[in-house]
């Protein structure tokens, strides 16, 4: 009887424990934006001081100043979910690596935050501003990760055989792989000011292919180029789950958010040229980018935790644990 | 003081990498020209004139001020942008004008007094100026709202300060001679400051009438350039005789 009450509690301590990190990862999802509208509204440089801004914890909201301290209050409260959501891991979780993925995130909040500061005090070197627009990503996934590794549904999985030459697995990571690519390459378009290199579009200065004689020119148009890759990663994704996992909704809903959301980032990335890099789309497409990729990279970890690939070892030799490939 | 701690570790970091480049050094050829002697003010000349804008001028617009009450509160009238600011009859402020060559290898003593750039109703006055190296620039905040300077040179170092109060003053220098230097608040966006730096001190700035004046010049042969924020740069060769003042006109074409 203790027994069963005590993994009764267990059990609704796990669930809150999810929605804990499933909020975490929303929060994320938020900084993403406030980040995204720092660079939009060109406010990096409004709070000239770092860790107080203008030696005050809370200045004046005004101008840009709205936008670069409202990033760094947002920041901070992200930091202390993670803080949170780190002890509440290593206090409670009994799989190792998700405990030690927790003090990973939070390691990674706090790199965040110092490579914010040193942006603001270098005045926005490019490698330092790409290297924490791509941490950003980076650190939504791996609490993307927390968030789905603490549901029921991770910790139900069962194993199906995943057919194919190449398994889902694979394919899924791959898009993932790309759309990461895709976010590097769409950082360093925006860091180096290069949104605007390439004035129309769908066409590049009226043709197919630019004169590549600047480097921003060049860099938009990988930007515009790797676009058609992920796309292709993505369709191929999705063919792949519509041909093999129709009935499965696990799959399908993914799959169709996916679809949806690259058509709203390849408009977004459109209207940003057509607008002359309005705030709205500019921002909008910094945040669709990072739930492309939270979505394809969700898929992939689903394919990890419910499909094994048909040459693998028999399920009855192996855990299912173990056939997740993360255990 | 963290930036100077993190350019510390930067620093170390680099030199830990063993990837420092050292620095070649030579010694300066010695010129065989003798120096030009000194600006004798008997026999210097000037050079004064106008610019003006030959079409239309573009619409200023109304700065919105919006973002920050205490900016709008200032101001009882609206406040124009200063892209280009034209007169009636065609004359145009804010045009830097300085002689970009043919000074020879002469040095000029850097002026003791400090150049003022105020910060007042949330617009950069002046909003064009001439500084010479190593000369004060003495930034102010007059307003009861805080400011951000943002100085983003090419060739000298980049500097962002806060002011969060009135009165406050920062001073800087520029070591380097560069031809524009612009100012920006990234707090508020709409305002914006140019200074040209020079090692010379022989350069002015078009006034709200399209004038300017260079005074003091020893006769010589001379490349005058005038620079205008969005209407671009062009030079004249112009030749001062002793005592002469050469009177020049810059004429700059509206954008379409």
């Amino acid at each position: 009887m203790a027994t069963r009450s005590k993994s009764t509690i267990q059990a609704h301590q796990g669930r809150w424990l999810h929605r804990f990190a499933v909020v975490t990862a929303a929060s994320t999802w938020v900084l993403i934006w406030a980040g995204g509208l720092v660079t939009s509204t060109g406010s990096g440089l409004s709070v000239p001081d770092w860790p107080l801004s203008y030696g005050m914890l809370m200045p004046p909201m005004v101008g840009g100043i709205l936008y670069e301290h409202g990033h760094r209050m947002v920041a901070t409260s992200v930091g202390m979910l993670t803080t949170v959501l780190a002890i509440w891991l290593w206090r409670s979780e009994p799989r190792q690596w998700v405990r030690r993925l927790g003090v990973a995130a939070l390691a990674m909040v706090i790199t965040q935050g110092v490579l914010g500061g040193i942006t603001v005090i270098f005045l926005l070197p490019t490698p330092i501003s790409v290297t924490h627009a791509t941490l950003a990503q980076t650190f939504f996934c791996v609490v993307v990760l927390l968030a789905f590794a603490t549901s029921r549904e991770w910790k139900t999985a069962a194993s199906m055989t995943d057919r194919g030459r190449l398994s889902l697995r694979t394919v899924a990571l791959i898009a993932t792989g790309t759309i990461y690519l895709q976010l590097i390459l769409g950082a360093t378009v925006r860091h180096t000011g290069a949104a605007l290199a390439i004035p129309d579009f769908p066409l590049a200065f009226g043709g197919l292919v630019p004169p590549l004689e600047t480097a921003p020119v060049a860099i938009h148009f990988a930007h515009r180029m790797f676009a058609l890759v992920v796309l292709g990663a993505l369709g191929w994704l999705v063919s792949r789950i519509w041909r093999e996992h129709s009935s499965d909704t696990r799959f399908t809903r993914p799959a169709i958010v996916l679809s949806c959301l690259v058509v709203v980032q390849v408009l977004l990335g459109g209207t940003i040229v057509w607008t002359s890099r309005a705030v709205f789309p500019a921002t909008a497409h910094v945040a669709m980018g990072a739930l492309l990729l939270a979505t394809s990279w969700l898929l992939t970890l689903r394919a990890f935790i419910h499909l094994t690939p048909e040459a693998a070892p028999s399920m009855s030799s192996m855990s299912v644990a173990e056939n997740r490939g993360l255990s | 003081m963290i930036k100077q701690v993190l350019t510390v570790l930067f620093t170390l970091a680099l030199v830990g990498c063993g990837g420092g480049e050292e620095a070649t050094t030579s010694s300066p050829a010695k010129s065989s020209t003798p120096a030009p002697p000194p600006v004798d003010s008997a026999t210097a000349g000037s050079i004064i004139g106008t610019a003006v804008l030959e079409g239309d001028a573009p619409e200023q617009k109304t700065v919105q001020m919006g973002a920050d009450p205490v900016c709008a509160k200032m101001h009882t009238s609206p406040v124009q942008t200063e892209f280009v600011v034209a007169n009636a009859d065609g004359t145009l402020a804010n045009v830097f004008v300085y002689v970009k060559d043919g000074l020879g290898g002469r040095k000029f003593p850097t002026p003791s007094e400090a150049v003022v750039l105020d910060q007042n109703g949330c617009t950069y006055h002046p909003h064009v100026f001439g500084i010479m190296v190593g000369q004060e620039l003495s930034v102010v905040n007059s307003d009861d709202t805080l400011h951000n300077i943002h100085a983003m040179p090419e060739k000298n170092p980049q500097f962002n300060i806060g002011q969060p109060i009135k009165g406050l003053t920062t001073k800087k220098t520029f070591e380097l001679p560069e031809v524009m230097v612009p100012f920006k608040c990234d707090v508020h966006k709409w305002m914006n400051s140019y200074a040209g730096v020079l090692d010379h001190p022989y350069f002015g700035v078009t006034g709200t009438t399209g004038l300017f004046e260079i005074g003091n010049l020893p006769p010589g042969d001379y490349v005058v350039e005038a620079w205008h924020e969005t209407l671009g740069a062009q030079t004249q060769n112009v030749t001062v005789g002793e005592k002469e003042t050469k009177e020049i006109s810059f004429s700059f074409k509206a954008s379409e």
